[in-house]
């Protein structure tokens, strides 16, 4: 059993820069993370591999400095990891990157299940995860916050929806997407530390994957990144003090004011 | 020449070291901190996580890293609670690599390995009831008896005196040789006649084990011995090398949280019409936390560096530590000032750092030893003589 984790480099805040040519992030000089979201995919993985055996190997496309987290990945515990870099990738949309990450998973073998974040903190799509499960032709169940059971035949999840829950079963090979609810990601130890660096990563570019240059990068992109900006808060806060029942009475009576009751 | 990038490894130990303080720590600080207690298993944590062995050679169980890593794991630890770092200071500096150092490779096999693993906890015992700066007037003692020593004695203010396995301790073998006359043995809890309980009311790092223990007749296999008889003080003063170097890099931690507490804070607090941020004598004492951090980090570094290369460093270290400890205090103590009346409750965490803060300007060498120390050496009284076993630089042979 294989089990794929893609994965983004991130960077650790909100307050980017956009490149006004390509409309992709400026990283220069902002601490990189590994995609919050991604960090439990990791450790669903893991633990995947601790119930059932197997090994996970994580996967990501970025520029030559996204090596670093994927080095945290194999420092968490994954045994392997690739990573899809090549000027031809840059300005890559969701498209372009699922289609990059498709190439990537086909040269690759076997496998049972792939997992991504949710979405990734910087371009907050979600959309990357199903579309590689579409170019796979493979199902992909998205939001998820607890596996049930992992068989040889199929994959049991929770899938979060609006008000409560699905659950939802899925033959293998299958792509899900998880949540935060679904673990608690573990720590890198020391030992893997040590591991992560003595770990070859190879690169692979476009020719190692076989695509055209019309498929990749901003090429490749169906879409293109007008503008990002963080939002501008709007409106004043205000406390309401006092004893509950008197808060809860201010309250509705502003709410009733505004015409929201 | 210079080169202040961290590596991708040490990154990855600042990192790990950074979220387990704030996700396993923090949470519990002010409880164990009230209570003067603590749960004994974030040390099985530490020992998972490799934190307990990590900057010694792989050969001995342990992580093979490098002497600023050990300064990481210290700034992070103590910018959650001093009394983690304690943990650093006793177990790997004071205790760890003096076995390191001085050991042979039988007793590093034995003693280093199971300290490394975690499977054990290491302390030091050198202070005594009346014998503190002046370390050389301790009165314990070790009489040869075949193959074993007799010890007996009582050493006190011991960091996890109550908790730890394996115990260095300093005992005169020659009563009448002054310093000469000190030997070091590497004592084990489960020895017949070592005693020991924990000291209570402290003013700071109540979340740490600090404690005294007692030998009574206590029999030590003369293998045992660490060094040579009469090389305990030559053996104390290198590992307190080790340790002060440990003390200094927390003091980086500690400065760094009483400036994210006081930043945080001076930004939400409004006097005047204004956040107290925009007061200048507010941003005077937030200026002097940023230059004492940067500037007790370089010493750390330099002396960390220093230690790399396999070049003693007592002088460079004391500086460290001197002046990270002062400054600490100094920071604390402006933190609570920029808190105001919430600062001097435990409301906030800086009263926290203050009480902590001021542990370390007394032991592992006062203020006052540091500025005798620093001033012997500008006067050329003082010259540093190469002992017999020297630290092992790093990278270590494998």
């Amino acid at each position: 059993m294989r089990y794929i984790v893609c994965m983004k480099q991130v960077p650790e805040t909100t307050e980017v820069d956009i490149d006004p040519e390509t409309g992709t992030l400026l990283r220069e000089g902002i601490p990189s993370i590994i995609n919050p979201f991604d960090e439990y995919a990791i450790e669903e993985a893991l633990q995947f591999r601790e119930e059932r055996g197997g090994e996970v190997t994580v996967l990501s496309m970025g520029p030559p400095q996204a090596e670093e987290a994927l080095r945290e990945a194999v420092a968490m515990g994954a045994d392997g990891a690739i990573l899809l870099s090549d000027p031809a990738f840059r300005g890559s949309d969701t498209l372009a990157t699922a289609r990059t990450l498709a190439a990537a998973v086909g040269k690759m073998g076997d496998y049972s299940v792939i997992l991504c974040g949710k979405q990734a903190i910087d371009g907050d799509t979600a959309q990357v995860g199903p579309e590689l499960a579409e170019l796979l032709d493979i199902p992909h169940v998205a939001d998820v916050r607890e596996v049930r059971e992992i068989t040889e035949e199929g994959i049991t999840v929770e899938r979060m929806i609006e008000g409560g829950y699905e659950i939802v079963k899925a033959p293998l090979p299958a792509l899900v997407t998880v949540l935060k609810d679904i673990n608690e990601p573990r720590l890198a130890n020391m030992q893997g530390i040590m591991r992560a660096n003595q770990t070859e990563i190879p690169t692979w570019g476009i020719d190692h994957l076989g695509m055209s240059s019309s498929d990749a990068g901003l090429e490749g992109s169906a879409t293109e990144v007008i503008d990002v900006f963080t939002p501008e808060v709007g409106g004043e806060g205000e406390m309401i003090e006092g004893e509950p029942r008197d808060q809860a009475k201010a309250l509705a009576g502003k709410l009733r004011d505004a015409g929201v009751i | 020449m210079m080169d202040f990038n961290l590596t991708s490894e040490q990154k990855m130990v600042q990192d790990m070291v950074h979220r387990f303080a704030e996700q396993e720590l923090a949470p519990n600080i002010e409880e164990w901190d009230e209570a003067e207690a603590f749960d004994l298993s974030v040390f099985d944590r530490m020992a998972e996580l490799g934190l307990l062995g990590h900057c010694f050679p792989t050969k001995y169980g342990g992580g093979g890293m490098d002497y600023i890593t050990l300064a990481l794991v210290c700034e992070e630890l103590e910018r959650v609670d001093t009394s983690f770092r304690v943990v650093m200071s006793v177990h790997i500096g004071l205790c760890g690599l003096g076995i390191l150092q001085w050991g042979t490779e039988e007793q590093k096999h034995k003693h280093l390995t199971p300290l490394a693993t975690g499977e054990k906890l290491g302390t030091f015992g050198l202070t005594e009831p009346n014998a503190g700066s002046d370390a050389a007037a301790i009165e314990t003692v070790a009489e040869r008896d075949g193959d074993e020593y007799v010890l007996n004695g009582e050493k006190m203010w011991i960091s996890l005196a109550d908790t730890a396995d394996t115990f260095l301790v300093f005992a005169r073998t020659d009563p009448s040789a002054g310093h000469r006359g000190i030997s070091a043995f590497i004592v084990d809890r489960e020895m017949p006649g070592f005693e020991s309980e924990e000291i209570h009311g402290k003013m700071g790092i109540r979340a740490g084990d600090t404690g005294s223990f007692t030998l009574q007749d206590c029999r030590v296999p003369a293998e045992n011995l660490l060094g040579e008889e009469g090389e305990g003080f030559k053996i104390a003063m290198s590992c307190i090398d080790n340790g002060r170097y440990t003390v200094a890099a927390g003091t980086v931690g500690l400065i760094r949280a009483c400036l994210e507490a006081s930043t945080q804070y001076a930004m939400e607090r409004e006097t005047f019409g204004k956040p107290i941020a925009e007061h200048q004598l507010v941003q005077q004492m937030i200026a002097h936390m940023t230059r004492d951090e940067e500037i007790t980090r370089l010493l750390v570094y330099k002396a960390g560096w220093l230690k790399n290369e396999g070049v003693r460093n007592t002088r460079e270290t004391s500086l460290a530590k001197w002046y990270g400890c002062d400054a600490s205090f100094r920071a604390a103590e402006n933190a609570v000032q920029i808190h105001g009346a919430y600062g001097y409750s435990n409301e906030y965490p800086v009263e926290r750092y203050l009480r902590n803060s001021k542990g370390a300007v007394i032991y592992e060498g006062s203020a006052e030893i540091q500025t005798l120390l620093q001033a012997s050496y500008a006067l050329g009284v003082r010259k540093d003589k190469p002992v017999r076993c020297e630290l092992p630089g790093w990278p270590y042979e494998e």
